[in-house]
């Protein structure tokens, strides 16, 4: 038999909120932890953006990377990430804002709703691809790329084991343990 | 441990320490020749390699400014990182996966076999397959490479097994887990692989032959041999009878130093070596050293790569275990009729979560880029690696605006693929995906080059100084006691990996630069 892992291990919000993300505001703890309604409350601990921003942005955030076992905390995070790298950084901060006031602009062009109102994911996308080659997308999608796929707590969902020196590798945990490939 | 003297003008002095430059410290210092490696990175050990992707890279790559151009994909996708290297003592040698394979005989005469290939500055190498054989074979014990000298091969994980039971289907006939040089038991005082995965962040066990705790060490044991960290040469210099004669560079405390030298030894990797015989320019040397071919930069090669992953309705988990122990070498043959000249291998490889998401296919997103990924535990992943074309216009020259914190010319790399590229690449884009689907694979991906680990040709060895850079021991055609001692003497790419045939060059060069200074003729 494999040796396959859990795709949802049991995530206490202690052992969450130590996770290598960083730090978390305190109102996250009081909060009750990885409810997707947290996301709002996690804007309001936005250090340089607006909330309505932030917030926005998460939406942004599950657009172009759209996995729908990962809860929105997780995408929240890479969010925040990007907040603290704009908490000293006041280009990137214009950038951010600049970037969502535009796509609010677009979404009431062509939808007459702002972006988090636009009900159809294929919708907000074409505002996303419309945008794609622009310096705030291209932005997004970079830090992204490192910062939502670098969390160790998300890899379980994903069957990645991450570190495994420590465990004494793989040799006794099933680097040959596949059972379903053909007898040639 | 050895100190050696700025004013030591008795010493050979080898800028870089991976596997060339740390293959021939060694080697010299095991005949008593005085030898001092300066290494630009930090060093670290195995304790401090670490098994995360991202900080792994933060920790030992070669991340400072580069420049690209060229039609090639890497140039789009990573414009400031034309090469996945490493700055660390060890060089790239705690990077590469292990894979060891020999060059075949017709892999060193390429110009004759292969004929006139319109746009390729083909060459024959200066030297036989036959003369390097001895070498090899001291390469391979030193590795200790499995499936020589009686070291059996290491075991297959899964993703070598989807491999391989798809190469079976196909009808390949040479497949297995490869010559590496990774201990499949324990050998000359390291252990045994532990299957850990993570090969490219540095061996964890130090199973995989790195310079850094293998080479380095035992030559530092003789007393004659000290490496210098946090050391990066900015300039060779040379006297008024054009010998070189000392190397500058900004030690670990950022002071500029000058070490004499009786002979140097350039050993930086294909992007480096040629940018610092470049910023070495003089009024005797307008064009740089070792550069009246003007060949010095040009011919770089990268190897054709592309990777396949595939999905399946199963679990496969390909990152456990040994990164590239899986090969299918049946495609490494020189048939035409495929409708390329050269070869190709395909070599098992897996990325983490991390590095999947940056490279599977750079700049993607939306939903059919993250099907992919939630495909991750089931998806085996093979790496292509074929001989690419040297053209004299893939180049490194020096960047005419961007410079280093030290004020000089970052290196630009200029590539654009050669239709011979092109077209072993498609090849190997259908054979790889054939292999997957033959076992069942429901969706396989076609992953373009990630940034290039293989760096070649930039100081190619010539039988003829018009033609390259080096001769058949890789010293300049131009300036006697200057010697180039990693892949860019490389005359052409070849299909395979190329560090076995470094280490087997520098093991060569050694023996070469002894003779030489013992009969004073340097």
């Amino acid at each position: 038999m494999m040796r396959l892992i859990d795709r949802l291990p049991r995530l206490g919000r202690r052992r969450f909120l130590r996770g290598s993300a960083g730090a978390l505001p305190a109102t996250a703890l009081l909060a009750g932890g990885v409810a997707v309604s947290a996301t709002r409350v996690w804007a309001e601990d936005a250090k340089a953006l607006k909330p309505g921003s932030a917030v926005t942005l998460v939406r942004v955030a599950r657009d172009i990377y759209p996995h729908d076992r990962i809860p929105d905390i997780f995408y929240a995070r890479a969010v925040l990430m990007l907040d603290a790298a704009a908490v000293s950084d006041n280009t990137l901060r214009d950038l951010l804002e600049e970037g969502v006031m535009r796509l609010d602009a677009d979404a009431r062009d062509r939808f007459q709703s702002p972006y988090l109102g636009v009900a159809s994911e294929s919708d907000r996308v074409a505002l996303l691809e419309a945008i794609s080659a622009g310096a705030f997308f291209k932005k997004v999608h970079g830090a992204l790329t490192v910062s939502f796929y670098n969390q160790h707590e998300l890899w379980p969902r994903f069957g990645y084991e991450g570190s495994s020196a420590e465990y004494g590798g793989y040799i006794h945990r099933g680097f040959d343990d596949i059972d379903w490939l053909p007898k040639s | 441990m050895a100190k050696f003297d700025h004013n030591d003008d008795s010493l050979v002095v080898i800028i870089g320490s991976g596997a060339g430059g740390g293959t021939l410290g060694n080697e010299l210092a095991q005949k008593g020749i005085k030898t001092v490696i300066l290494e630009a990175g930090p060093r670290y050990e195995i304790a401090d390699f670490v098994n995360d992707e991202w900080p792994s890279f933060a920790q030992l790559a070669w991340t400072d400014m580069r420049t690209t151009s060229g039609t090639w994909q890497v140039a789009h996708d990573f414009p400031n990182l034309p090469a996945w290297i490493v700055k660390a003592v060890g060089g790239t040698s705690i990077h590469w996966a292990g894979a060891s394979l020999r060059l075949r005989d017709w892999e060193f005469k390429t110009r004759t076999v292969y004929g006139h290939v319109p746009g390729a500055n083909l060459l024959d190498w200066p030297i036989s397959l036959a003369e390097l054989e001895p070498y090899y074979a001291k390469a391979e014990f030193k590795m200790g490479t499995t499936g020589t000298n009686g070291i059996p091969r290491l075991p297959g994980n899964n993703n070598f097994k989807v491999m391989a039971a798809g190469a079976a289907k196909l009808g390949y006939k040479e497949v297995h887990t490869g010559n590496m040089s990774i201990n499949s038991q324990p050998r000359d005082g390291r252990g045994s692989c532990q299957q850990i995965g993570f090969c490219f962040q540095g061996c964890k066990s130090g199973a995989k032959w790195s310079t850094l705790y293998t080479e380095i060490p035992k030559g530092e044991a003789t007393g004659n041999l000290e490496v210098r960290e946090k050391s990066m040469v900015v300039r060779i210099e040379h006297n008024d009878a054009g010998k070189v004669n000392a190397v500058v560079y900004i030690d670990a405390d950022g002071n500029m130093q000058r070490q004499k030298a009786r002979v140097v030894c350039v050993a930086c990797n294909s992007l480096e070596s040629p940018r610092l015989l470049l910023n070495s320019a003089s009024s005797k040397f307008p064009d740089g050293l070792a550069n009246s071919s003007g060949q010095v930069g040009r011919n770089y090669m990268r190897h054709t790569t592309a990777s396949v992953y595939a999905a399946f309705d199963r679990p496969v988990h390909m990152y456990r275990g040994t990164t590239m122990a899986g090969i299918i070498r049946d495609e490494g043959r020189n048939d035409p009729t495929r409708g390329f000249v050269g070869g190709y291998e395909m070599e098992t490889i897996s990325l983490g979560l991390p590095f999947l998401a940056a490279f599977l296919k750079p700049g993607g997103w939306g939903r059919s880029f993250t099907s992919g990924i939630d495909d991750f535990s089931n998806m085996a992943g093979m790496w292509i690696v074929g001989e690419d074309m040297p053209q004299e216009t893939n180049r490194v020259t020096l960047d005419p605006v961007a410079k280093d914190k030290f004020g000089l010319p970052v290196a630009n790399v200029h590539f654009d693929d050669h239709p011979n590229d092109i077209a072993m690449r498609e090849h190997g884009f259908r054979q790889g995906g054939a292999v997957y689907e033959a076992v069942g694979a429901t969706r396989t991906f076609r992953v373009p080059p990630y940034p290039s680990t293989h760096n070649l040709g930039t100081n190619r060895m010539s039988e003829k100084p018009r033609d390259g850079v080096v001769n058949k021991y890789g010293q300049s055609h131009d300036i006697p006691n200057l010697f180039i001692s990693d892949g860019s003497q490389f005359t052409t790419s070849a299909g395979v990996n190329p560090t076995l045939t470094i280490v087997t060059l520098a093991i060569r060069q050694a023996d070469s630069i002894a003779g030489m200074m013992g009969r004073n003729e340097i």
